[in-house]
């Protein structure tokens, strides 16, 4: 089969034919467990997920719809961003591998693409688009906030070794994740972008001690790790020693198309991938207040809806107008900015139509299906994946050229302040 | 905006060096105290470019440039935003395409005709049961007399373009439709109509509520079948509303544009405004609103133009998000240019009044979240 030879079309139409025999049908109960309340869900319970996971997209790849944007020579497809929106237009009202599209394929995969040598990329994208491989992103650290830059874990060179000593933290699913790409200081006497390296590496690995991080509604998927003395083969570097700052940048754009239009991940359309905002979730929610009939109600429901068809129609045209260079790939945080702001409101939309029973409910009710557990994490809309405020500054500067902020940490990063005073 | 093809850019581009030559922003203020804001020739200066003929079929004697004439209209539409410009854009249109789906062959050989060629305004007294609108504010009778005559008595409120049109297209009930409406086309120099004027926010728009009295018409006024026009009304207001929605996203894009050239340019404390981080996400979050209106826009008009099954939901989600969102864009833009923002001087009220008025005279914001609720609920009715 020559598959750069196969139209839109006709891949979609083979796609609905293969997705109809093999994928399984979405289970609104299996995915969702991002942000969620895990107090009354066991660790087994998300591994088997997780394998779960790695099932389906070992089914996709022997199906010959995994990486369909990848070239064949690493084990995918060779066609092109419009092939894999049509598989994820086939694939609505099926189950997929939806928790892990991300880390593993962006931004790390698409890292590897861009950045990696042919081992690296022979070795771990096939890996990958099998299910063998599922990775996390090493990247903020406890000092660093939204401070890439600012990385303090750091990479010292032993010959064709490197050992790596620091903390990452909000790394999600990392207890469960196979590798991960790190980001580490190599130089300490130049200016903070100059002195960045990227490794990667496997997470059970000598020196790497992962802590579970509980949020405020009891859901536990970030993690933080310490990492000591932890030992790197130099062939594992992704890019040149000091210049892991270029690849950052790639990095945080990959990043950013979570919201939605990279070519490299796989989702069902028409599947809402936000529990607490999902319109028919505040349906029931409404109903069972028996408040349905409200016209304040309908307006709020009409709200989340609007949000999320404009979402969706922004998300779509900002990935159009970046494929056809209409707009730079910084215009990727318009789509982040939107999808926070959005997603925030339709979780506090949620906890209006519940009413007091979003503070005070039965305790036969699923807790994690209270609006109320979503109202108290509903931040994380804005901050995971780089936070709002970030995302304006990104737009500002960079898609609007207005004057970037006032620096003060210009010099050697050895004497740039950090962290708390204290 | 809105153009994709080669062949729309040439359209935009053509559109909008006719309106800057004629109407360029800020033309709003000449308009402002004259009792119209016509200028016949123009128009039919205007309708040899194709704004008159992109959603009536070819055989009718019209044509698009895309195939879907909604997404090429919305091209026309979001120039007349960026500019507030004057003109019967939407009423003509919705009335030759009524004429060009529904109309007799007498009906498209005399109004369409003339309507096509720029000879003639059309205005539209909407109303519907069912489409996004559903205002009531139109009570119109019908009775036929006996020499075959169907006769028309009662007000069409808030008619945009009325003074200026040769044509309004009425619904009434209580002729051959029974309870159900009917469309009517109503010559404006016929016997027993009269105009009355209202003061308008958007200085370039005249409005005005349409009185009509014992109006006999021949049984040839009526357009499409007897009892069918509150379904029509609803695709026509869905049409309305993507035309809405382009010239609200056209008019928000151009207070954007000001204002982004104001901040660069304008110091204070020593500094341009636009190095104030304050300042610069907020224009990141105008930017962001701009962007997803004109998504919406464009989506809306697709859905609408290609009649997809899910157009309702495109055209409600635009007016319940642009509605809300829209108009306060303009006024962050007026905020951030300080105390000249508020001059009648500047141009941003003129943005600000089209906004306003786009967003409020064919329903709320509020109202439209909520028709969209209903068709939610509606929809996940068996979901229970």
């Amino acid at each position: 089969m020559t598959s750069e030879a196969i139209p839109v079309e006709e891949f979609a139409a083979r796609a609905r034919t293969w997705i109809a025999q093999n994928m399984p049908p979405a289970d609104p109960a299996a995915g969702h467990f991002f942000f969620t309340d895990a107090s009354n869900r066991t660790d087994e319970h998300d591994l088997a997920r997780i394998q779960r996971c790695r099932q389906l997209q070992r089914l996709l790849f022997d199906g010959g719809f995994a990486g369909i944007c990848v070239p064949a020579e690493y084990g995918g497809r060779g066609l092109t961003p419009a092939h894999q929106f049509a598989f994820n237009r086939e694939l609505r009202d099926h189950d997929f591998p939806l928790e892990i599209q991300a880390s593993t394929f962006i931004p790390c995969m698409a890292l590897l693409l861009e950045f990696g040598t042919e081992e690296q990329k022979q070795r771990h994208i096939p890996a990958m688009l099998r299910g063998e491989e599922v990775w996390a992103q090493f990247l903020s650290e406890p000092e660093g906030g939204s401070d890439a830059a600012g990385a303090g874990t750091t990479a010292v060179r032993d010959g064709e070794r490197w050992v790596i000593n620091g903390s990452k933290i909000w790394t999600t699913g990392a207890w469960y994740s196979d590798w991960a790409m790190c980001l580490a200081r190599t130089s300490w006497d130049v200016e903070k972008h100059r002195g960045l390296t990227i490794f990667t590496l496997p997470v059970r690995t000598p020196g790497v001690e992962i802590r579970r991080i509980e949020m405020s509604n009891g859901a536990r998927e970030f993690c933080q790790e310490f990492l000591t003395d932890v030992v790197v083969d130099d062939r594992d570097r992704l890019g040149d020693v000091d210049g892991g700052w270029p690849i950052m940048g790639r990095w945080l754009y990959h990043e950013r198309t979570i919201s939605g239009g990279s070519p490299y991940v796989t989702k069902a359309g028409g599947r809402s991938d936000d529990a607490a905002g999902d319109t028919s979730r505040l349906v029931q929610i409404a109903r069972d207040q028996g408040t349905l009939d409200d016209p304040r109600t309908l307006e709020l429901i009409g709200e989340a809806k609007a949000l999320s068809l404009v979402r969706d129609a922004l998300v779509r045209s900002v990935g159009d107008k970046m494929r056809t260079g209409a707009l730079p790939p910084h215009a990727a945080s318009m789509a982040r900015l939107f999808s926070g702001m959005s997603t925030a409101r339709r979780a506090t939309i949620g906890f209006e139509l519940a009413g007091p029973s979003a503070v005070a409910w039965p305790p036969a009710a699923d807790s994690g299906r209270q609006p109320g557990d979503a109202y108290l994490v509903r931040q994380a809309a804005c901050i995971g994946g780089g936070t709002t405020e970030m995302a304006r500054n990104v737009i500002s500067e960079r898609l609007l050229g207005m004057p970037r902020e006032a620096r003060a940490d210009d010099g050697p990063f050895r004497d740039v302040r950090r962290g708390a005073r204290g | 905006m809105f153009a994709q093809s080669a062949d729309q850019q040439l359209f935009e581009q053509v559109t909008a060096g006719f309106l800057d030559k004629h109407y360029p922003l800020g033309h709003g203020r000449e308009l402002a105290g004259q009792e119209s804001a016509f200028e016949p020739g123009r128009w039919r200066e205007a309708a040899a470019l194709g704004w008159t003929t992109l959603l009536v079929p070819e055989e009718a004697g019209g044509g698009s440039i895309s195939g879907n004439g909604l997404a090429d209209l919305l091209i026309v539409a979001s120039a007349f935003g960026q500019r507030a410009a004057p003109g019967p854009l939407s009423g003509t249109n919705i009335v030759a395409a009524t004429l060009g789906r529904w109309g007799s062959p007498q009906q498209r050989q005399g109004p369409l005709a003339e309507l096509l060629a720029g000879d003639a305004a059309g205005a539209w007294a909407h109303a519907t049961a069912d489409g996004p609108f559903g205002h009531d504010r139109h009570l119109l009778a019908a009775a036929p007399s006996g020499d075959g005559k169907v006769v028309l008595t009662g007000t069409a409120g808030i008619v945009e373009g009325a003074a200026d049109a040769k044509y309004l297209l009425v619904a009434a009930s209580g002729a051959e439709g029974g309870a159900a409406r009917t469309h009517y086309l109503v010559p404006m120099d016929a016997a027993g109509v009269r105009v009355e004027p209202r003061q308008s926010l958007d200085l370039a728009r005249r409005l005005a509520d349409v009185w009509l009295r014992d109006v006999a018409l021949p049984a040839s006024a009526r357009v499409g079948e007897p009892g069918a026009a509150s379904a029509d009304d609803g695709w026509l207001s869905d049409v309305l509303a993507a035309l809405l929605l382009g010239e609200i996203a056209g008019a928000v894009n151009q207070a954007f544009a000001i204002t982004q050239r104001w901040v660069a340019d304008r110091y204070s404390f020593g500094r341009p405004l636009s190095s104030y981080q304050e300042v610069k996400h907020r224009m990141a979050d105008m930017r962001t609103d701009a962007e997803a209106i004109e998504a919406v826009a464009a989506r809306a008009a697709r859905a609408v133009g290609t009649g997809a099954a899910d157009a309702r939901s495109w055209v409600y989600a635009g007016l319940a998000f642009a509605g809300q969102r829209a108009p306060e864009l303009v006024q962050d833009c007026i905020q951030l240019h300080g105390g000249i923002g508020v001059t009648y001087e500047h141009d941003l009220h003129l943005l600000l009044r089209r906004v306003a008025m786009d967003t409020r005279l064919y329903g709320t914001p509020g109202g439209f979240a909520q028709r969209l609720g209903a068709l939610v609920v509606a929809t996940d009715g068996g979901a229970s």
